[in-house]
């Protein structure tokens, strides 16, 4: 494998899910996304179900990527936050811990200075979140400890699929 | 690089269409798109031109049922062929997990074909990927057309490494889902031995 793998475990996810759910109370937010950078969805919380949550999670990922590509060309590491505007709705992007993208969708009934204040607070603890998951995950595999459910499948599981 | 969520026990994948520009890459995920049962399928998006060449990329979400429990999804993404668009290409390419290179059959593109090839290497290897290590197939697009070039032909320009390939006509959609089951597959097997 060429890099190493993203995953998420259960206690994690617990953890991660209470972090963003209080900052939803806290900034008050309608939606909070948590996305991998390279466009996976890990965990939405708020009014989720009115979001196509899939597609919502690969554009975030392409537009920080492609910010991230003009910061270089200027000369920045990164920009690590975009504030998008709209009529009604505003999303704040921040990327966590170098590795994570933490989306905030808001309305008027909130600000940008609450939510920039609140998220400052979460992101730090999601850091801390995502440290640990990455060490834990690091520390199963030097024990060659290994929970994965792909070790064992067969071609006919893999067939299946296409069936 | 996959990701795997035990919580929600789902295993994310990302799959890469490469290739110079009018190949048949968007066609290849539109075909998908049609063809695949609403439940299975999320939105496609397209970031393209006003002339309908990709811009940024197109994506389609697939999830294609349950292995052992865990439900597999595949995310298609097409990158932009025209060359100019080199630095977005380098962004689609993060987190790969397997690759289709779509190549087209016309004697006259064939340097492009080879130049399209050598940028995918170049693109891989700046971000730590070797192409030779990675689950990748080759699907030779455009049979339909006159003038198309024998399959050996192009196996000597393009698949030097005998990976597995395709001769596909993505608008009538044939070889389109043997492409995407192969590379499906290597995808999996890559897993199932990286761990
Ligand atoms: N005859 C024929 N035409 C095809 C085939 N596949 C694609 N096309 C056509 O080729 C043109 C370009 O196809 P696209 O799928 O947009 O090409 P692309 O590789 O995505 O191009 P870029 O986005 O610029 O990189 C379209 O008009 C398609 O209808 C094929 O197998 N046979
Ligand atoms: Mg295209």
């Amino acid at each position: 494998m060429s890099t190493q793998q993203m995953v998420m475990y259960e206690e994690e996810f617990q953890e991660i899910t209470v972090v963003i759910e209080r900052l939803l109370q806290d900034a008050n937010a309608k939606v909070i996304f948590l996305v991998d950078k390279n466009g996976q969805l890990i965990s939405g919380v708020g009014d989720t179900e009115r979001f196509d949550t899939t597609s919502l999670a690969s554009l975030t990922a392409g537009n920080i990527a492609a910010t991230g590509g003009l910061a270089k060309l200027i000369g920045e590491k990164e920009f690590s936050i975009l504030f998008h505007e709209g009529e009604k709705d505003n999303l704040h992007i921040s990327i966590v811990g170098g590795r994570v993208i933490l989306v905030v969708l808001f309305d008027s009934r909130s600000s940008l200075g609450l939510v920039r204040l609140r998220v400052k607070k979460s992101s730090d603890e999601l850091s801390a979140i995502f440290e640990k998951l990455l060490k834990k995950a690091e520390d199963k595999e030097k024990r060659g400890v290994s929970d994965f459910p792909f070790a064992e499948i067969t071609d006919d599981d893999i067939d299946n699929l296409f069936s | 690089m996959s990701f795997i969520n035990y919580a929600s026990r789902e295993i994310n994948c990302k799959i890469v269409y490469y290739g110079p520009g009018l190949r048949g890459k968007t066609t290849n995920l539109q075909y998908v798109y049609q063809k695949t049962a609403p439940d299975a399928k999320g939105k496609m998006i397209s970031l393209a031109t006003e002339t309908e060449r990709t811009l940024f990329f197109d994506f389609l979400p697939l999830a294609l049922g349950e292995i052992r429990g865990f439900k597999t999804r595949f995310h298609l993404y097409t990158v932009p062929g025209q060359v100019f668009y080199d630095a977005s290409r380098k962004l689609i390419l993060k987190g790969v997990d397997g690759v289709v290179f779509v190549a087209d059959s016309q004697e006259e593109r064939v340097d492009a074909n080879i130049e399209s090839l050598d940028n995918l290497r170049f693109n891989l290897k700046e971000q730590g990927y070797d192409l030779d290590k990675l689950p990748y197939v080759i699907q030779y697009n455009k049979r339909d057309l006159p003038g198309a070039m024998t399959v050996e032909e192009m196996r000597l320009e393009l698949n030097p490494t005998n990976v597995p390939e395709y001769e596909a006509c993505a608008t009538t959609g044939e070889g389109v889902f043997e492409t995407l089951k192969a590379i499906a597959k290597l995808i999996l097997i890559d897993l199932k031995k990286g761990k």
